[in-house]
């Protein structure tokens, strides 16, 4: 195997001393199938970021958000939250974080409602909330509807709709407009920013494009490699 | 920034056995396709074997207790494969909550399913089988004990497997062996109440089984699940 290749170091914010550091990842180095995704990375996430993981299918977007958010372990290297190892600090890291990937994690045997209710009350959040959160999630008359008779948009609208109640400040999204119409992509760029607004951070994978400013976006790019 | 979140053991633990049974009661095959495996075989070995009292009171411990066995390992893969499949297993692990909180809920509602079940059918069986009338006490007493036993063992090696596409075999081969000690001891306590002695000693083997894998599997159960879904 051929080391240092080309190592990625991307600091994802300059001259942000007066913004506090949220995530940091130390040397990641990812291995799937014997073939390196990527070696030595380095990022750092600080409040206010809006981060975009970009890259052609199969560079190891999904695989970094898992390292990101303590669901998959690197090959080598560490992710620290507020300079401690997410590993050994697991119960703080997961009350300011809010991972949503691919899968929607909605139960088609439940309604829409209780889903959400669900969703809320596994991590901390008040489930009476729900209703009117399915509201602003556009699926108001849909809450008695059993999940397993509602399109893939809405499942994933139900479980995006987490992110109008969520007060952890680090969110990690794998492909969060999957599905999603247009309108639907305005509103959540529309949180995304207000959430890094109010002082989190966003940490997402897409292949559309954004459409906050250039400088606005701090963009992580994986190359598709092929030892 | 640290949300003021409520991380109560109660609350998470009733949060999941809500949810749990309510999917179980939505999604009846759950229910009813262990208990039906289990009446079926039952019901055929009286069938196969003849009608002769002695011989099937003989037998009728172990038939009662391996369609037990087996109907609970039918049942074991819904235990997380469903929730590994569309992602509630991630978000799970994600959750403030501790992790064998919310494994341990899992495991009950499992047990509340398919093996509560199975305890209020099996004197019924018992009568089509000829067992001794001394027995019946034994067979409950060793089926309350023993079926959460196979359901807490069953989830360590479903929590192995669940990433592995077809897992099934695999998970038989690494769950049935740790069901013989219970097999052995719950038949011998049966077959030790119908001769009228006391069978308090396998009983208690029985019951030490069930607690420690009452404290351990959650345990275990929750880091094969980190090394499953990683």
């Amino acid at each position: 195997m051929i080391l240092l290749v080309n190592s990625l170091n991307i600091q994802c914010s300059d001259n942000q001393n007066n913004k506090s550091l949220l995530l940091s990842a130390n040397a990641l180095t990812c291995i799937r199938e014997d073939r390196i995704l990527f070696e030595t990375l380095d990022l750092s996430i600080y409040s206010g970021d809006i981060v975009q993981v970009e890259g052609p299918n199969g560079s190891g977007k999904t695989s970094l958000l898992r390292i990101l958010a303590g669901l998959s372990q690197p090959y080598d290297g560490s992710v620290l939250f507020q300079k401690q190892s997410i590993s050994e600090h697991a119960d703080v890291f997961h009350q300011n974080l809010l991972y949503i990937g691919h899968l929607p994690g909605v139960k088609g045997e439940m309604t829409a409602q209780e889903n959400l209710e669900f969703n809320l009350a596994l991590h901390g959040n008040d489930a009476a909330t729900a209703e009117e959160t399915l509201e602003k999630v556009n699926l108001l008359g849909f809450e008695d509807a059993l999940a397993s008779h509602l399109s893939a948009g809405q499942h994933r609208r139900i479980s995006l709709a987490r992110l109008w109640q969520s007060s952890a400040p680090i969110w990690i999204l794998d492909e969060p407009f999957t599905a999603i119409d247009k309108r639907g992509v305005s509103e959540l760029e529309q949180l995304f920013l207000a959430h890094a607004e109010r002082g989190g951070c966003v940490i997402l994978t897409t292949h559309q494009d954004l459409s906050f400013p250039e400088d606005r976006v701090k963009k992580v790019t994986l190359d598709y490699r092929f030892y | 920034m640290i949300p003021n979140q409520d991380l109560s053991y109660k609350a998470a633990f009733s949060l999941i056995i809500k949810r749990d049974l309510t999917i179980a009661f939505r999604h009846r095959d759950d229910i009813m396709n262990p208990l039906l495996f289990f009446i079926i075989v039952v019901t055929l070995f009286p069938l196969g074997i003849g009608p002769e009292s002695t011989t099937l009171s003989r037998i009728a411990p172990g038939i009662i207790w391996v369609a037990a066995l087996l109907s609970t390992l039918l049942s074991l893969d819904r235990l997380f494969k469903s929730d590994h499949d569309d992602g509630s297993l991630e978000q799970m692990l994600l959750s403030p909550h501790p992790v064998f909180i919310l494994v341990l809920a899992k495991i009950i509602a499992h047990w509340l399913v398919t093996g509560l079940p199975l305890i209020f059918i099996a004197p019924l069986l018992a009568v089509l089988l000829h067992l001794n009338e001394n027995s019946y006490g034994a067979l409950m007493l060793t089926l309350l004990l023993g079926t959460p036993i196979l359901s807490l063992l069953g989830a360590i090696g479903v929590a192995l497997t669940v990433g592995i596409k077809k897992g099934g075999v695999l998970l038989s081969l690494l769950v049935l062996p740790l069901y013989i000690p219970v097999l052995i001891f719950a038949t011998s306590a049966i077959d030790t109440a119908a001769m009228n002695l006391p069978y308090s000693g396998q009983l208690a083997i029985i019951a030490a089984l069930f607690f420690g894998s009452l404290t351990l599997a959650p345990f275990a159960v929750s880091s094969a699940l980190k090394v499953s879904t990683n």
